[in-house]
């Protein structure tokens, strides 16, 4: 905090803004509705959350330009923290579409459920644009808290409690350390803002010991909230347990965010000790993404096979922040908007597989469903190809972006083991497709679909970016380059 | 004047115990004061580095984390509680062992 200038540019916060207010209209319009009886109108809550998102998207493609600092250089908004806003509004708008005709039936609390989304998406959007390590934990924690409640949304189910006081007592566990990890960066270097912090850290008179553990313990917070191995163990049991498409939107925003505050945090505060940081999370991201895959290999449940894709990815996104370099940043948050459209697009599929009152499906429910439902099945193989990183879908450019900015950072024997990875997932994405295509349908094999239309747009969305991005990946490039070099500008 | 080092070994030995608890104990209560704990001795390193930090002591930013520190934490249990009410309602038990239909 620097006292000197009183500087406040709320225009900065306008994004997070519009999401807290369209909550609040959501509220509003469900307690309204609730009053009169008129479940048409509550019925509406969907939309009106989606609208909110729309306008926010708006309002962030107006916003693009110079870079603004607020609050006296606690947070920032650049294009950086635009890039991540967007991604999780694709996140947000998507799980939407999802959830229109499916929360209903797991919970009657609909307004609840949709003004959660939407104050969950602004503190995933401060995640991005947090320039100081108390507006990264107030975020932290806005955005974890409402996950904790969604994870839970099905009050009544034994598996949806079990999940959301795991993922609970875990996600609070991780706090524990992320702060205390802050506090000891605090210590060393006497400042919370980033650039100050950087500028201490390289100042010879100050005393580094306390920096080192703190920097250990940051690693340890944001690992769980990325689900890094060895932080991952609740990552399977709380995908399968939420509702799906709370585990869509929580598997790709999620992602975004804790990796938005995880990069900015490590390359705009702590550059200087690269060489400390750097071998420690390129290891992270072996380890992550070889136990995510192998662990993949034996699951049955389509959600935990999900999970453990999830906490792989996790790991190909870690190389290109373990590359430290702008290209790095760059492939990353390409990698996050590519995965939040096929992860969601994905996981919209699984929600037309889940037999009435459950909340997962099984693998062999996919069986023979290229001859029961060639549509459906071809859209799941799309998703699938791209997952596995298989040209020319968003996969395999995210994938691609980011080995290239380990092998330009000197990190090639991290993009070896990285694509040796590939192969492995591949293994478990093709078996998806071969289960559907080549196994007879049997009675196991979802014979009929209840779809709806919600569910179609935002599978049709998903679908549709996630082949864009993969035939023209300059449509983002183009629109975000400018945007890292602001951000690391700040070193 | 009691010297910063004491803070600092106060602070770990209570983060410790709260590690402790958070990983030994089985009931979800239990685990919870640990992690409250956890928080806890967090404030007390910022409050400790604030007073005999780097920067002047008029520099607040230490003592200003630790009042955030304390909202968020007082918000962390009322979800947290509320989570524990409803896995009680459909369990029965709040120990973390018999916690166990999701694995795989």
């Amino acid at each position: 905090m620097n006292n000197a200038s009183l500087e406040l540019n709320i225009v900065a916060l306008a994004p997070a803004a519009s999401m807290v207010i369209f909550a609040l209209l959501v509220m509003a319009v469900d307690v309204f509705a609730r009053g009169t009886r008129t479940q048409p109108v509550r019925a509406a809550t969907p939309w009106v959350a989606l609208l909110g998102v729309l306008v926010t998207a708006g309002v962030c493609v107006w916003l693009l330009g110079q870079p603004v600092t607020t609050f006296q250089g606690m947070a920032i908004l650049d294009r950086y923290s635009l890039g991540i806003a967007f991604v999780v509004l694709v996140a947000a708008g998507l799980s939407i579409l999802v959830s229109a005709r499916y929360i209903p039936r797991v919970n009657a609390q609909v307004g609840e459920y949709y003004a959660l989304i939407l104050l969950i998406s602004a503190g995933m959007m401060m995640m991005g644009a947090a320039t100081d390590l108390i507006v990264v934990f107030l975020a932290l924690e806005t955005f974890s808290l409402g996950l904790y409640i969604l994870a839970g949304l099905r009050r009544s189910d034994a598996m949806s409690s079990e999940a959301a006081m795991k993922y609970f007592l875990l996600g609070a566990f991780a706090s524990g350390f992320f702060v205390y990890g802050a506090a000891l960066v605090y210590g060393a270097t006497g400042a919370t803002q980033f650039e100050q912090i950087a500028a201490m850290a390289t100042n010879p008179a100050t005393d580094l010991t306390f920096i080192y553990p703190g920097i250990a313990l940051l690693i340890v917070g944001f690992g769980f909230k990325v689900s890094l191995v060895p932080f991952h163990m609740w990552t399977p049991d709380v995908y399968q347990g939420a509702p799906t498409p709370v585990t869509a939107f929580m598997s790709a925003a999620t992602k975004a965010a804790a990796f938005a505050a995880f990069y900015r945090v490590f390359l705009v505060a702590l550059p200087s000790q690269q060489a400390v940081w750097g071998p420690a999370l390129a290891t992270l991201a072996v380890l992550t993404m070889t136990l995510g895959n192998l662990a993949a290999l034996r699951q049955s449940s389509l959600k935990r096979l999900l999970a453990y894709s999830s906490i792989s990815h996790a790991g190909y996104i870690l190389v290109g922040l373990a590359a430290g370099s702008i290209a790095g940043v760059e492939a990353s948050l390409f990698y996050l908007l590519s995965y939040a459209f096929m992860n969601i697009g994905a996981f919209a599929v699984v929600t037309l597989l889940e037999k009435q009152g459950e909340m997962d499906a099984d693998g062999a429910r996919l069986r023979g469903l290229g001859q029961r439902k060639p549509l459906l099945a071809a859209v799941m193989a799309i998703f699938m190809f791209s997952l596995a990183g298989v040209p020319p879908f968003a996969g395999f450019f995210a994938k691609f972006f980011v080995f290239a900015a380990a092998v330009q950072g000197g990190m090639s024997w991290l993009a070896a083991i990285a694509m040796l990875n590939s192969a492995i997932g591949a293994y478990y994405y093709l078996r998806v497709t071969v289960v559907m295509y080549f196994n007879a349908p049997d009675a196991e094999t979802v014979s009929e679909v209840k779809s709806n239309w919600p569910l179609n747009v935002g599978i049709g969305v998903a679908l549709a970016f996630t082949i864009l991005l993969g035939v023209f990946p300059s449509l983002w490039t183009t629109l975000m380059e400018s945007g890292v070099v602001t951000a690391l500008a700040l070193r | 004047m009691v010297p910063l080092t004491w803070y600092l070994t106060l602070a770990a030995f209570m983060f410790c115990s709260g590690l402790y608890a958070a990983l030994g104990r089985r009931n979800a209560i239990a685990v919870l004061m640990g992690i409250e704990l956890m928080l806890n001795a967090a404030n007390i390193n910022l409050i400790a580095f604030w007073r005999y930090g780097v920067t002047p002591v008029e520099n607040v930013d230490g003592q200003v984390f630790a009042i955030f520190v304390i909202a968020v934490a007082a918000a962390e249990v009322a979800v947290g509680l509320a989570l524990i009410i409803s896995v009680y309602r459909n369990r029965k038990t709040l120990n973390l062992d018999e916690l166990d239909i999701l694995k795989g």
